[in-house]
C-alpha cells in the first residue's frame, strides 16, 4: 500500500552559530546559565535599546553558506518578523526575508535509497533566536527564560528534495558534518543548537504535482527525525486512502507518544508583516570579505574522503569512517605523517579500532598523541612488540601517558628475539606436551598453533612469534 | 576638589524657575525630586565641561537614570530605565544638568502635546492654546525661560513645529548625526533627537555635544561631533532656495508676510535667493503617515505587560493580558497609528502601501538632491502653516492635526538637517521659519540661522 505513494520532504534547519556573544548585543551565548542571567537592554527589548550586528556571526554565516555552495550576496537585508509571544520581548524577531544573505546552494549526501543524491539549498539566512517558555516549571503558570533570546542562528532551507524520512535523516547528518567541519556550529541537538522543521507531503507515484503539505515542528533529536517524518507520512497516506484530504497545517511532534498533534489554532496562520528593520542598515559584504571566508573554509568531508581514498589507498568505507569527524581525520593524517611514519593502511586500522573505541569511552578525547601512536605502530612493524602487546601499551599510554617504548619496557612487553632464550621456551613447552608432539609428528600439523600459543603464554607474550614459530618447526622436524 | 558653587547656584535657580513654570504642565518630574536631582548632579558635574552647569530638560521619551521615562504613556507609567541614552550621557559628561523630563504626545505621536496620558501642556503665551508637539513640553519650558535648552525628538517635525509655535529655536539634525541609543523608538528610520533652545547658539552647542559616533547605534554615522561655526558677518556666497510648493496659494497671508520679510533680509545679508521646485512635496504627508505608523506598529509591539510596565488585568491568559494592557495602556492616537501601521504591512497590502511609500520617499529625497545639485545651499520655508492653535481644535480631526506637519515631515523623510527659528509674531503668537540643509552640513545651516537670527524682528508682528 505504501508502495504506491511517494513521500516528499523539505527541511528547514536552524543552526546556532559558534559565537561567544549574541547576534545583536554583547551577552554570552553560554548554554545552561541560570534563567535570565545572560541578558541586557538589547536582548530584553527594553525601550530605546538598539541592535548592533555581531561581526563574527556574519563571518560564520557566510562561511556556512560557502560550505554549502551558496551564492553569498554582497547586499542583504535584515527584516523584522512580527508576532506576539511572551518569549519574544521585542514583539518581532530580526531575521531576513526578501533579500537573504545567500541563496542557491546544494549538498550531496549518501541516500540509503538512491546512493549519492543532491539536496538543493534554496536559501541560508541569519536571524536571532527567541527566548524559551517553560510551561512545566510552575503550576498553571508559564515561566520565561530569555537567555537564548538574540542567540545567532542560520536558517537553511532545502527544496522538496527528499523522498523518504531516511533520506531526510541522511541529509541532516551530512549537513551536521559539513557545518562542524566548517567550524560554524557545534550542531548539538540536545543543546538546541540544531533544530529541524520539516514540510511533508505525499503523492501517488508518477504524479508530478506536489500534494498538500504539513509542517512538522519540534523534532529535537536525530533519533526522532525518521520517526516523526514516518508518523506524518503514514498519517497522510492513511487519510488519503480513506478518501480524506490532507489539511495544510502546522503539527508538533510528540516523542513520548510518537505522534503528531496540530499546533493550537491561535499559534498559527500568522501574518508576520515582514519589513526591513530600520534599526539596521543593509548588510554589505565586500568581495574581499567573501573571499576571505572562502579561504578560511577547511577541506570539507566529501573532498577529504576522495583524497584519502586516492592518497592513502583506503577503501571508500574506511575513508568515510576516518573523515566523519574533522578531528579524527586530522589525527589520522598526523599519525601517517609523524616522524617515524606509519603505514597508511595500518594506521587507518589502528585509528578505526583502538583510537575510536578509546575516544568513545572517554568523551571523544583523542588521548594518545599521534606521534606516540606512530611510534607504537613502528615498534610492531620492527618486531619489538607483538600486536597484542601493542594494544596494552596503547591503553597504558592513553591512561597514563609516556613514550610507547618506555611503557612497553616498563611493562616487560618487549619481544624477545634471542634465539637461545626462545629455544629454551620452545624446549620447555615440547617437553611438557609429549602426547601432542607425538600427534603432530603423526601428521596433525595444525597443532603448531597450539605449541605457539603455549610458547607465547610461557613467555608472557614476549617471545617474538615469528622466531618462535621457526624454532618450533625446526625442533618438531628434528 | 573642584568648586561646584557655580553649578549648584544654577541648579537651585533652575529648580526655582521650574516651580514657576509648573502651571504649563510642561515638566513631568515632581518639583521636589527635581530639586534634589539637580543638586546631586551639580555636585558631580565637572567644571571643565563645555556645558558646565547648564540645565537641559529632556523629553520623556529619552531614557534617563535619574528620572522615570514614560513617553507620555500610561503603558510606561513609573517606568525607570536601567540605562541612559547616549545623548543624555554625553550631556552629563559635558557638565550639563538634566533638568527633568518634559511632557510630550504619547510616544511622540501628535502635534499638540494634547495626546499625553499626563495631561496637556499649555502654551506659555496663551493657556487656551497648544504649544505644538510632540516635544511641546520641551518647547514650552524653553519659551517660559525655565531652561536655556531642552532635548526633543523628531519623527516628522516634533521639534521644529513646537519651536515655531512657542517662538524658540528647534534643530533636527541629519539622520545619523545623533545616536538614537536610549531614544524610545517611534519611527526608527525617521527618529532623531533634536534640540530646542532660546537661541541658535544655545541649541547648537547642545547639539554639538550630543552629536557624534556611537557603537551602540548601527544607524549613527561614524563621524566626529559637529563643530560649531562662527557667526558670519554676511551671507555673501550663500544660495538660498525657496521651494514654491511650501508657499501654496492658500497659505496664511501673515505667515507669507513673515517669510517674505525674512527673504528680504537674506538678500540684504548678501545671499542669492532662487525659487526651486520640489515636485513630490504633495505626497510627503501621506507617505509619512504610512512609513511612520508601519514602523511604530512594530516598535510598540514590545509593550505587552509581560515584562515591564503596568498590567491591566489579563490574569486569564496571555492573549487577554495583551488585549487589556495594550487596549487600556495606549491612548487613542497611538492605537490609531498601530492599527494603521499593522494594516499597511499586512500581506496583500504591503505592496500597495508600504512599498509604494518607500518608493515615494526615495523620490522626495531625490527632489532635495536635485535642488542641492543645482547649486542651492539651503532651502527656506515656513516651519508651520499657522501659529499655535486652540487646544481641542484639531483633537477630533486627525487629518487636520497631521497637516500641521506638512512643511516639516519632508526633512525627516529625506534624512536632512533642518532648523526652525522665530521670524515674527502673528497676533502676538510666534511663527517660525525653517532652513533645510544638506546632509551633514549642519554647520552651513547654522551659519545662515545665526545670521538671520541677528537681524530678524522675531517679536514684531509680521
Amino acid at each position: 500500500m505504501a508502495g504506491s505513494w511517494e513521500t516528499v520532504i523539505g527541511l528547514e534547519t536552524h543552526v546556532q552559530l559558534r559565537t561567544v556573544s549574541k547576534m545583536f548585543c554583547g551577552c554570552s551565548t553560554a548554554f545552561g546559565a541560570p534563567p535570565n542571567t545572560n541578558v541586557c537592554p538589547v536582548c530584553l527589548g527594553l525601550p530605546g535599546a538598539l541592535p548592533m550586528p555581531n561581526g563574527l556571526a556574519l563571518q560564520l554565516a557566510a562561511r556556512a553558506a560557502l560550505a554549502l555552495g551558496c551564492t553569498v550576496h554582497p547586499r542583504s537585508v535584515l527584516a523584522r518578523k512580527n508576532y506576539f509571544y511572551p518569549d519574544l520581548p521585542k514583539g518581532y524577531q530580526i531575521s531576513q526575508f526578501e533579500q537573504p544573505l545567500s541563496t542557491e546552494g546544494s549538498l550531496s549526501y549518501l541516500s540509503p535509497d538512491r546512493g549519492l543524491a543532491t539536496a538543493t539549498i534554496q536559501r541560508l539566512h541569519v536571524e536571532e533566536d527567541a527566548g524559551k517558555s517553560l510551561h512545566d516549571r510552575f503550576p498553571r503558570q508559564t515561566a520565561i527564560d530569555l537567555n537564548r533570546c538574540g542567540v545567532p542562528l542560520i536558517e537553511i532551507v532545502t527544496g522538496p528534495d527528499f523522498r523518504s524520512p531516511q533520506e531526510a535523516r541522511a541529509y541532516l547528518l551530512t549537513l551536521k558534518q559539513v557545518l562542524e567541519y566548517a567550524g560554524v556550529s557545534d550542531c548539538d541537538m540536545e543543546k538546541g543548537s540544531l533544530r529541524v522543521d520539516a514540510n511533508v507531503s505525499v503523492r501517488r507515484v508518477g504524479e508530478t504535482a506536489l500534494g498538500t503539505k504539513t509542517e512538522v515542528k519540534n523534532i529535537n533529536s536525530f533519533a526522532y527525525v525518521e520517526k516523526a517524518l514516518s508518523v506524518e507520512r503514514d498519517r497522510q497516506i492513511a487519510l488519503l486512502e480513506a478518501g480524506g484530504q490532507v489539511e495544510q497545517q502546522t503539527l508538533l511532534y510528540d516523542s513520548k507518544t510518537n505522534g503528531v498533534r496540530p499546533q493550537r489554532a491561535k499559534e498559527e496562520s500568522h501574518d508576520y508583516r515582514y519589513f526591513p528593520d530600520p534599526d539596521l542598515p543593509p548588510l554589505v559584504l565586500k568581495e574581499e570579505f567573501i573571499a576571505e571566508q572562502q579561504a578560511l573554509l577547511p577541506e570539507l568531508p566529501a573532498k577529504k574522503r576522495e583524497r584519502f581514498v586516492e592518497k592513502y589507498a583506503l577503501s571508500v568505507t574506511d575513508a568515510a569512517v576516518l573523515t566523519a569527524d574533522r578531528a579524527v581525520a586530522d589525527y589520522y593524517e598526523a599519525v601517517v605523517h609523524a616522524g617515524s611514519g606509519a603505514d597508511a593502511k595500518v594506521a587507518a586500522n589502528w585509528v578505526m579500532t583502538e583510537v575510536l573505541a578509546d575516544a568513545k569511552a572517554h568523551g571523544d578525547g583523542l588521548r594518545v598523541p599521534p606521534g606516540a601512536l606512530a611510534n607504537l605502530i613502528g615498534l610492531v612493524r620492527g618486531g619489538t612488540l607483538s600486536h597484542q602487546a601493542a594494544k596494552r601499551v596503547f591503553g597504558e599510554v592513553a591512561d597514563h601517558g609516556g613514550e610507547p617504548r618506555n611503557v612497553a619496557e616498563a611493562l616487560g612487553l618487549i619481544q624477545v628475539a634471542d634465539t637461545g632464550v626462545v629455544t629454551g621456551w620452545v624446549s620447555e613447552v615440547l617437553e611438557a606436551h609429549p602426547a601432542e608432539v607425538a600427534r603432530y609428528k603423526s601428521g596433525e600439523m595444525k597443532l603448531l598453533q597450539f605449541f605457539l600459543g603455549q610458547v607465547m603464554k610461557l613467555s608472557r607474550g614476549k617471545a617474538d612469534p615469528k622466531l618462535a614459530q621457526r624454532v618450533l618447526e625446526d625442533k618438531l622436524v628434528a | 576638589m573642584s568648586d561646584q558653587s557655580e553649578a549648584l547656584a544654577s541648579a537651585k535657580a533652575t529648580a526655582d524657575r521650574l516651580v514657576k513654570a509648573k502651571r504649563f504642565n510642561a515638566c513631568l518630574t515632581p518639583v521636589r525630586e527635581l530639586r534634589k536631582a539637580l543638586v546631586t548632579q551639580a555636585q558631580a558635574a565637572h567644571p571643565s565641561g563645555v556645558l558646565y552647569g547648564m540645565p537641559v530638560a529632556v523629553k520623556d521619551n529619552i531614557c534617563t537614570l535619574e528620572f522615570t521615562t514614560t513617553c507620555g504613556s500610561k503603558i510606561l507609567e513609573a517606568y525607570r530605565s536601567p540605562y541612559e541614552a547616549t545623548a543624555v550621557a554625553k550631556l552629563k559628561a559635558a557638565g550639563a544638568l538634566i533638568a527633568g523630563k518634559t511632557n510630550c504626545d504619547e510616544f511622540a505621536m501628535g502635534s499638540s502635546t494634547e495626546h499625553s496620558a499626563y495631561g496637556r501642556t499649555l502654551h506659555p503665551f496663551d493657556k487656551t492654546r497648544v504649544p505644538g508637539g510632540s516635544s511641546g513640553g520641551s518647547a514650552a519650558l524653553v519659551a517660559a525661560g525655565a531652561v536655556p535648552a531642552a532635548l526633543g525628538s523628531e519623527t516628522g517635525g516634533s521639534v521644529r513645529q513646537p519651536a515655531s509655535l512657542c517662538g524658540v529655536v528647534g534643530i533636527k539634525p541629519t539622520y545619523g548625526r545623533v545616536s538614537r541609543w536610549g531614544l524610545v523608538a517611534f519611527g526608527s528610520s525617521l527618529d532623531q533627537i533634536g534640540v530646542l533652545g532660546r537661541s541658535v547658539h544655545d541649541a547648537a552647542r547642545v547639539l554639538s555635544v550630543i552629536s557624534g559616533r556611537d557603537p551602540k547605534d548601527a544607524t549613527c554615522e561614524d563621524r566626529d561631533p559637529l563643530r560649531l561655526p562662527n557667526v558670519p558677518e554676511s551671507l555673501q556666497g550663500f544660495v538660498i532656495g525657496i521651494p514654491k510648493e511650501y508657499f501654496p496659494a492658500d497659505l496664511d497671508p501673515a505667515v507669507r508676510r513673515a517669510c517674505d520679510r525674512a527673504v528680504r533680509l537674506f538678500k540684504e545679508l548678501g545671499a542669492a535667493v532662487r525659487e526651486v521646485a520640489l515636485p513630490h512635496t504633495a505626497y510627503a504627508v501621506p507617505t509619512y503617515y504610512i512609513v511612520a505608523p508601519a514602523e511604530a506598529s512594530s516598535n510598540l509591539a514590545r509593550y505587552d505587560g509581560a515584562r515591564y510596565g503596568p498590567r491591566f488585568d489579563g490574569s486569564a491568559d496571555v492573549r487577554a493580558l495583551y488585549r487589556t494592557t495594550r487596549g487600556e495602556g495606549f491612548g487613542p492616537e497611538v492605537r490609531r497609528r498601530i492599527l494603521l501601521g499593522t494594516y499597511v504591512l499586512s500581506s496583500g497590502y504591503y505592496d500597495a502601501y508600504y512599498r509604494k511609500a518607500q518608493q515615494m520617499r526615495a523620490l522626495i529625497a531625490q527632489d532635495f538632491r536635485n535642488a542641492f545639485d543645482r547649486g542651492v545651499d539651503l532651502l527656506f520655508t515656513p516651519t508651520t502653516p499657522s501659529p499655535a492653535f486652540k487646544a481641542g481644535e484639531k483633537l477630533n480631526d486627525p487629518v487636520a492635526m497631521y497637516l500641521s506637519d506638512i512643511f516639516t515631515v519632508t526633512a525627516n523623510l529625506a534624512g536632512l538637517p533642518a532648523i526652525s527659528i522665530p521670524i515674527g509674531r502673528i497676533k502676538g503668537l510666534p511663527i517660525g521659519g525653517q532652513f533645510i540643509g544638506q546632509a551633514f552640513l549642519e554647520d552651513e545651516m547654522l551659519e545662515a540661522a545665526y545670521a538671520l537670527e541677528r537681524v530678524v524682528p522675531a517679536t514684531e508682528e509680521a
